[in-house]
C-alpha cells in the first residue's frame, strides 16, 4: 500500500500558567489509500492530531513533530503560504458541527463556487455546473434550490452533506473527518457514511475519521488508532476492535449499553495511571 | 397507579402561515415508579412533549394529568414538587457564576426549605460528588460532573417524576456509563418515575420498561423493550430506527 500521510512523534503543546500542557504526546502514524479511523474520549488529543496535521493550530499553540511527510515533503517546512495550498486542495478537513462551519450570509451555491474556483481556474458558470453534479453526489435532492438557500435554511443533515460537498470539489487526496455524523440523526449518520465511503472508494483517497463512536468506527473504517491522554495506547484492524486487548479499550466498549445483551449495572472505566504513562503505540503500517 | 397521563396532546409554535405543529395527538400512560422513554429523530418533537409537561411549551391542547390531577395552563408551586426536568446540555443549563451550593440553595429555598445546608450536603451524597464540590463553579467540573448537580438540583424539591432530555447524549461513553447507573440508582432509593427522551436506541433499551416511537410529531408505536431488544417493531418506521442503529 502506498503511504499518503507519514507523522513521525508529533506533540501539540499549549503554555498554561500551570505550566506546557502536552494535548498530543508523541503520535506516530502512516496513512494509506484506506480509512483511518481515531477513536477516543473527549481531550484523548484526537480532534488536536488532525488539526495539527493541515498546522491549524494557532499560537500560542505549539506543534512539533520529527516531520509530516505529504507524498514525501513535510509540511511542516513549508511557509503559510505554501500551507495554503495544501489545505483543501489535497487534504481537506470536515467538521462536526455544519451549523459553525458554513457562512452563516452567504448562498450555499456561492460557497461551494467559491470553493472551486479557488483551487481551479475555472469561469462562473463551469464551476457552477460543477457544484451542482457535487451536490447530486451527495445525494442532496433538488440541488437547483439549495444553491439559492442560506445555511440556516438547512437541516442539520443537509448541512453537513454540503459541507462534504464543499470539502471534496477541490478533489483532495486527504479527508480528515472530524466528527461529522456525531450531530446527525442514526438513520442520516448511514447516509452520510455512505455517501463518504463512496466517494473515498471512488476516488482513491485515503480517510481520517474521527470519532468517539466505537460502534460506527468498527463498522465503518479499515483501522484503528485509540487514543488516549495524548497518546495512541493500541492500534487495530476495525474488525478486530471488539476483541481488543487494552484494558483501556476494553473498558470503553464494556461501558455502552447493548440491546441484545441487557444488564442491570453498566461498568464503569477505572482509569490507571500507567495508561497514560506508557509510550505511544506506533500506527505505522 | 398512572403518574403521568397524556392525551391528545397537541403542540404547535408560532401561528397562521407560520404554524408548526411540533407535536399531534400523542396520547399515552406512565405508570408509577416506571421509566418510560420517547425515542425518534431530531424534530419528532419527543422534547417537545417534555416541555410542554413543564410548561415551557406554552401552546399545547389536549390533557396532560400528573398523579392524576389534571394540569391547568398556570402550574401550581405544588406541581414542581412532584415534576423536575434534566436538561440535555450540562455545559448550558447551569449558571456559569452561581456555584453549586448557589444552585442547589436556591432551589430548597424557593421549594420552602428550612434545612437547606443539611439538603444540601445529602444532595451532593446522593448524586456521588460530595462536599468538596460544593463551593466550585460550573467550569470547575467536568462535564460528567455537572450533569451530576442538575441531577442534583432536579432532585432538590423531592420530585415523583423526572423527565429526561437526553442527559448523556453530550457525554462521553465512559462518563454516559456512570450517569445511567447513577440514574438507575436514583430511580430505586427514591422511587421515582422517569419519562427519558433519547435518540439511542441502546440507552432506552437499558433505561426505560416500555417506550414510545415518535416520527414527524407522532407516536407511531408504543412498545415493551423486550419487544425492542429482539427487534419486533410492528410499524415499518420503527424498523428503519432499530436497524439504522444497530
Amino acid at each position: 500500500m502506498d503511504t499518503l500521510l507519514d507523522i513521525e512523534n508529533l506533540w501539540v503543546k499549549f503554555p498554561t500558567r500551570q505550566g506546557i500542557f502536552d494535548a498530543v504526546r508523541g503520535v506516530s502514524f502512516t496513512l494509506g489509500r484506506e480509512r483511518l479511523g481515531i477513536v477516543g474520549e473527549s481531550g484523548s488529543g484526537k480532534s488536536m492530531t488532525g488539526r495539527a496535521i493541515l498546522r491549524l493550530i494557532r499560537p500560542p499553540g505549539i506543534v512539533e513533530a520529527d516531520h509530516i511527510k505529504l507524498d514525501g515533503v513535510d509540511l511542516l517546512q513549508k511557509s503559510e503560504k505554501a500551507m495554503r495550498d495544501v489545505r483543501g486542495e489535497r487534504i481537506s478537513m470536515v467538521m462536526q458541527d455544519p451549523k459553525f462551519s458554513l457562512n452563516p450570509v452567504m448562498t450555499i451555491g456561492d460557497q461551494i463556487i467559491e470553493a472551486y474556483r479557488l483551487h481551479n481556474t475555472a469561469s462562473k458558470s463551469e464551476a457552477r455546473a460543477k457544484a451542482l453534479e457535487m451536490l447530486e453526489a451527495v445525494s442532496i435532492r433538488n440541488p437547483e434550490r439549495v444553491m439559492r438557500a442560506y445555511p440556516h435554511e438547512m437541516s442539520g443533515g443537509m448541512g453537513q452533506r454540503i459541507m462534504i460537498a464543499m470539502m471534496l470539489i477541490p478533489n483532495p487526496e486527504i479527508l480528515i473527518a472530524d466528527e461529522p455524523t456525531s450531530a446527525l440523526d442514526v438513520s442520516v449518520q448511514r447516509q452520510v457514511l455512505d455517501i463518504m465511503d463512496k466517494l473515498v472508494k471512488e476516488r482513491g483517497m485515503g480517510l481520517i475519521f474521527i470519532s468517539h463512536d466505537l460502534n460506527l468506527v468498527a463498522d465503518f473504517c479499515d483501522r484503528v488508532l485509540i487514543m488516549y491522554a495524548g497518546r495512541i495506547v493500541e492500534v487495530c484492524d476495525a474488525d478486530k476492535l471488539h476483541d481488543a486487548q487494552h484494558p483501556y479499550t476494553r473498558g470503553l466498549l464494556n461501558s455502552l449499553p447493548r440491546l441484545n445483551a441487557p444488564r442491570d449495572r453498566l461498568d464503569v472505566l477505572k482509569r490507571d495511571p500507567a495508561w497514560s504513562d506508557a509510550p505511544s503505540v506506533s500506527g505505522r503500517v | 397507579m398512572t403518574m403521568l397521563h397524556i392525551d391528545n396532546l397537541n403542540v404547535w409554535f408560532g401561528s397562521g402561515r407560520d404554524r408548526v405543529d411540533a407535536v399531534k395527538g400523542a396520547s399515552f400512560d406512565v405508570g408509577a415508579g416506571e421509566s418510560f422513554g420517547l425515542v425518534g429523530e431530531s424534530g419528532s418533537g419527543k422534547s417537545t412533549i417534555l416541555r410542554a409537561i413543564t410548561g415551557l411549551a406554552p401552546t399545547w391542547s389536549g390533557r396532560i394529568a400528573v398523579d392524576e390531577r389534571t394540569i391547568e395552563k398556570t402550574r401550581a408551586r405544588a406541581f414542581y414538587k412532584q415534576v423536575q426536568m434534566v436538561f440535555q446540555d450540562p455545559y448550558a443549563s447551569l449558571h456559569p457564576r452561581h456555584s453549586v451550593d448557589a444552585v442547589l440553595g436556591e432551589t430548597l429555598q424557593l421549594h420552602g426549605f428550612k434545612d437547606i445546608d443539611a439538603r444540601v450536603v445529602r444532595l451532593l451524597d446522593d448524586v456521588g460528588l460530595g462536599q468538596k464540590f460544593r463551593f466550585r463553579y460550573p467550569h470547575q467540573l467536568s462535564g460528567g460532573q455537572r450533569q451530576r448537580v442538575a441531577i442534583a438540583r432536579a432532585l432538590a424539591p423531592e420530585p415523583e417524576l423526572l423527565l429526561l432530555d437526553e442527559p448523556t447524549s453530550a457525554l462521553d461513553v465512559s462518563v454516559q456509563a456512570e450517569i445511567l447507573n447513577l440514574l438507575a440508582d436514583l430511580r430505586q432509593e427514591h422511587g421515582l418515575t422517569y419519562l427519558m427522551v433519547s435518540h439511542d436506541l441502546s440507552v432506552v433499551g437499558h433505561m426505560c420498561d416500555r417506550l414510545a416511537v415518535m416520527k414527524d410529531g407522532e407516536i407511531v408505536e408504543i412498545m415493551d423493550v423486550a419487544d425492542l431488544r429482539v427487534m419486533k417493531a410492528a410499524h415499518p418506521y420503527s424498523q428503519h430506527l432499530l436497524q439504522a442503529s444497530v
